[in-house]
């Protein structure tokens, strides 16, 4: 039966929780109703209140205490019921999960997930709309990882749980419960550190990740007469798969990146720059970046249409690097 | 008190002492770099309440509390080369020693972020109480810390679960330059502890014995289930915040009236009183911490100055690929 993109992060934590004991979770309205979107639906439960802790309004003590949890050798999952309140727990990660192996000359890690929904598209306005990876990209010591199907959803967020080093796992609210898809019964992981390479082509690289995967792969189907586009799904930031991209730009000689994340200082600054440097004799034209345009997440909706990369958007973008 | 527990207090007490002295002074050779925070003057506190636990109980010390890595069993010989920033450092060169817990005496390393290992050091606690683990943990803060936002947040969690955790407030009356008239309204921030749900305690921080009955009161509480203590101890720095800084916004006169009241003489002047030769006592303590710090600098002198390349190291415990 197909599953939606939610219903997989659920599942996700059904069964890492069923397979390892020292799984849990916290977070504001994680147990009683089951979350804010119904993430953790079912959880408490299957699993009970010690494992499935309801927080007061604390982001620092929910990210802080699953520090102190993680070195008892515990595997906890942090939510923050919108990922635009991790700000109020960004010290807690940056200075105190990210640092923590670092600062301990090796001697512990700090396998934590902060998870939450991210990304506009649905009305948020300024604090239910935010995408922040670019906050914890330049913070070395984390992982940063963002599914856009159900199918990676679920194996990337297994795969983040069990991973030993502190994981920001963005998952965009506006995929929510508009991706579903079947996906396997059972236990598979998503690889941290590997990209998907979701439609191969000849013509132009578009490296993107989150909720705009969707609107490249539908510019790749109703534009494929006119230019042959490969789609890079990098699923994780941090470390991002440089191996993958540089594979494909070699080869299209074209490379586009696309985030919904603010244009300036965003990940695809960096990824350009690294096209630049080590592929520029490949290129056969400028590196472009289409990402949301340098301001807040306003609300009223042309506005916010007006800020984030949609469906025209990307068509456009995808034209002009084509016509090079 | 056993003699053998009395004689043993005083051991701490002046190993501490000798340990930031000789930092100070190697501070002030140009030995050692960055930060040196003495706390000279506080050592009843780390020493009355460190004595108090039990080897698998869990301390977060915060950068005045040196010595709380000695009772609690951290090496001093490594201990000193974290300070001298050497490889051999339970940072292995990569953060002062404030920074650089040693996770086999449950010792944790904090950051400067003041307060911030409250959070970290409630969630062990309640580990430790869904796993019906007889253990407790104590979180050392300043009374400087108490106004941030962490420390509410902590202690608002602990108090719901009525978790195994001590929260150790070292008052010392200056938040770095700032006097506690501008910090807060209060007289005794472990007033606060009512607003949590749990006990609030204060005894005098120069004492061992006031701090040893409060730390002693608060641990069996957090043993028993009853929850968390905020435990404020009133004490002193003697030096500035760190030794750079002169501490010109204080009186002399404020100061020798703390150094009349210093943990060490008063617990000499117990010993005296209990009959023992405190002068013999005095010398043959002495030269042990003398002896154990000189081995300890030589120890972190002849540990190797790590090479720039394992800045890269220790960054991930699932390291991550580059293509």
């Amino acid at each position: 039966m197909p599953v939606t993109y939610i219903q997989a992060i659920n599942r996700a934590m059904h069964e890492e929780m069923e397979r390892d004991e020292n799984v849990m979770l916290l977070g504001e309205d994680v147990g009683i109703l089951g979350g804010a979107f119904k993430a953790s639906e079912g959880l408490l439960d299957r699993f009970g209140s010690e494992r499935v802790v309801d927080t007061p309004i604390s982001e620092s003590l929910i990210i802080g205490a699953g520090v102190g949890l993680a070195i008892q050798g515990m595997r906890p999952v942090l939510e923050m019921q919108f990922v635009d309140f991790i700000t109020c727990g960004f010290d807690q990660i940056v200075s105190m999960a990210a640092t923590l192996r670092y600062r301990h000359g090796g001697q512990t890690s700090c396998p934590i997930v902060v998870r939450g929904p991210c990304g506009a598209g649905v009305h948020g306005g300024l604090y239910h709309s935010q995408n922040p990876e670019a906050w914890f990209f330049h913070v070395p010591g984390l992982k940063v990882v963002a599914p856009a199907t159900a199918y990676d959803a679920k194996g990337l967020l297994k795969a983040a749980i069990r991973d030993d080093d502190p994981v920001i796992y963005l998952e965009h609210k506006f995929l929510y419960r508009r991706i579903k898809e079947e996906i396997p019964e059972g236990d598979y992981v998503v690889p941290i550190g590997k990209a998907a390479l979701r439609k191969e082509g000849r013509d132009v690289t578009v490296i993107t990740y989150g909720s705009p995967v969707h609107a490249v792969m539908k510019a790749a189907r109703d534009m494929a007469s006119e230019i042959d586009i490969e789609v890079i799904d990098l699923r994780t930031l941090l470390p991002f798969d440089w191996e993958t991209i540089r594979k494909s730009v070699r080869k299209t000689g074209k490379a586009l990146i696309i985030h919904e994340a603010r244009l300036t200082g965003g990940i695809g600054g960096e990824i350009a720059a690294r096209i630049a440097e080590e592929l520029f004799e490949h290129l056969d034209g400028p590196v472009m970046r289409l990402a949301s345009r340098d301001t807040h997440n306003a609300f009223a909706g042309p506005m916010e249409e007006y800020i984030i990369p949609n469906q025209e958007k990307v068509t456009e973008a995808i034209r002009k690097i084509a016509a090079y | 008190m056993t003699e053998q527990k009395e004689r043993e207090l005083y051991f701490w007490l002046r190993l501490i002492r000798e340990f930031e002295d000789r930092i100070s002074t190697l501070d002030k050779q140009g030995k050692i770099q960055g930060g040196v925070y003495s706390g000279k003057g506080q050592e009843a506190v780390v020493v009355g309440v460190c004595h108090e636990l039990r080897p698998d109980d869990w301390i977060f010390p915060l950068h005045r509390d040196l010595g709380a890595f000695l009772v609690k069993g951290a090496d001093p010989k490594r201990l000193m080369a974290q300070v001298f920033g050497r490889r051999d450092g339970f940072s292995k060169g990569k953060d002062s020693f404030l920074h650089g817990g040693d996770f086999s005496r449950c010792i944790f390393g904090a950051t400067s972020m003041l307060g911030s290992t409250l959070p970290v050091a409630v969630g062990t606690a309640y580990k430790f109480k869904i796993r019906r683990e007889d253990r407790v943990a104590i979180a050392f803060f300043g009374e400087g810390a108490s106004s941030r936002g962490d420390v509410h947040e902590a202690m608002n969690f602990a108090g719901i679960y009525k978790l195994p955790v001590v929260f150790l407030c070292e008052n010392n009356f200056y938040a770095y330059s700032t006097p506690n008239e501008l910090q807060f309204a209060v007289e005794d921030v472990a007033d606060r502890a009512v607003g949590y749900g749990f006990k609030g305690d204060v005894c005098s921080g120069n004492d061992l014995h006031s701090v040893m009955k409060a730390a002693r009161k608060a641990i069996d509480r957090a043993r028993a289930g009853e929850g968390p203590t905020y435990l404020e101890c009133k004490t002193y720095r003697y030096h500035g915040h760190s030794e750079h800084d002169r501490a010109t916004y204080r009186s002399e006169e404020e100061l020798i009236t703390w150094e009349s009241r210093d943990p060490i003489e008063r617990w000499e002047v117990y010993l005296e009183k209990r009959k023992y030769d405190i002068a013999a006592i005095r010398d043959e303590v002495g030269a042990t911490v003398k002896k154990i710090v000189d081995d300890a600098v030589a120890f972190a002198e002849a540990s190797p100055v790590p090479e720039g390349p394992e800045a890269m190291e220790d960054l991930y415990a699932t390291p991550i690929t580059e293509g």
